[in-house]
């Protein structure tokens, strides 16, 4: 689930990271006060939340924003206020 | 991509739906959607730029969702939404997402638009703030809170 993905905040600096440009595992430690293996704990789970995917570039692993994840959390909202605005018709139309 | 833009074209007079939208919040909003630990008894506006918004639950206990930035009735409406990431209430603007809602005559009915736009804002750390928002993917924190208090 991409919500909870991002519950932790360490996977959020991380997809913020990302966000700003596609980097390898060891670019991200080097911005974070933590270890490349718990870096790359943290992009297993995002990649399984389809917020994260990753590319190989010759040897190097490149990790990036991927825009299923992100664009589900985004119709996730959205249907939120889709559906309250429905609501909200029925009742300005009651009286 | 950025935004949620969301639009209902009503049978009532801009006036009727302000109210509406502002004084009877709690008889649209799906119910099911709150952030206090009991059932959802009332939502807020007040009718002030810089008045609260926030629920209330049956317990009584109040929880702050965020700001009113502008109210203008009957024809806009401005509010931060102030909750971050973590579902936490952040009193900093500067990590506010807004929700714009307008109320424009349209035939004899009103056409109410809502925009909720800068997800980003919560979403990245203060310090990161213009590299995520810089990016092609920076916005989206606030949905991660969404969930836990709505799923």
């Amino acid at each position: 689930m991409a919500f909870a993905a991002l519950g932790d905040p360490t996977r959020r600096e991380i997809f913020t990271l990302l966000a700003a440009r596609p980097r390898a595992v060891g670019e991200i430690a080097a911005e974070l006060p933590v270890s490349r293996p718990a870096v790359s704990q943290h992009l297993k789970v995002l990649k399984e939340a389809r917020l994260v995917r990753v590319e190989a570039e010759g040897t190097r692993r490149r990790y990036s924003v991927d825009h299923v994840g992100v664009a589900a959390m985004r119709d996730y909202l959205d249907d939120v206020w889709g559906q309250a605005l429905a609501n909200f018709a029925a009742v300005v139309e009651e009286a | 991509m950025t935004e949620v833009r969301r639009s209902v074209l009503v049978k009532a007079s801009a006036d009727h739906a302000f109210k509406v939208f502002t004084e009877k919040f709690v008889t649209w909003w799906p119910a099911s959607h709150h952030i206090g630990k009991a059932k959802l008894r009332d939502v807020v506006v007040e009718p002030r730029e810089g008045g609260r918004w926030y629920e209330i639950g049956t317990d009584g206990a109040e929880c702050e969702w965020g700001e009113v930035k502008a109210w203008e009735p009957p024809s806009r409406l401005l509010l931060a939404w102030h909750l971050d990431g973590d579902w936490d209430y952040d009193p900093d603007p500067a990590r506010a997402s807004e929700v714009e809602i307008t109320f424009a005559s349209e035939g004899d009915g009103t056409r109410v638009e809502l925009v909720h736009r800068g997800f980003e804002r919560h979403f990245t750390k203060p310090e990161r703030v213009r590299e995520g928002v810089g990016g092609d993917g920076g916005w989206g924190g606030i949905l991660l809170g969404f969930a836990d208090a709505f799923v």
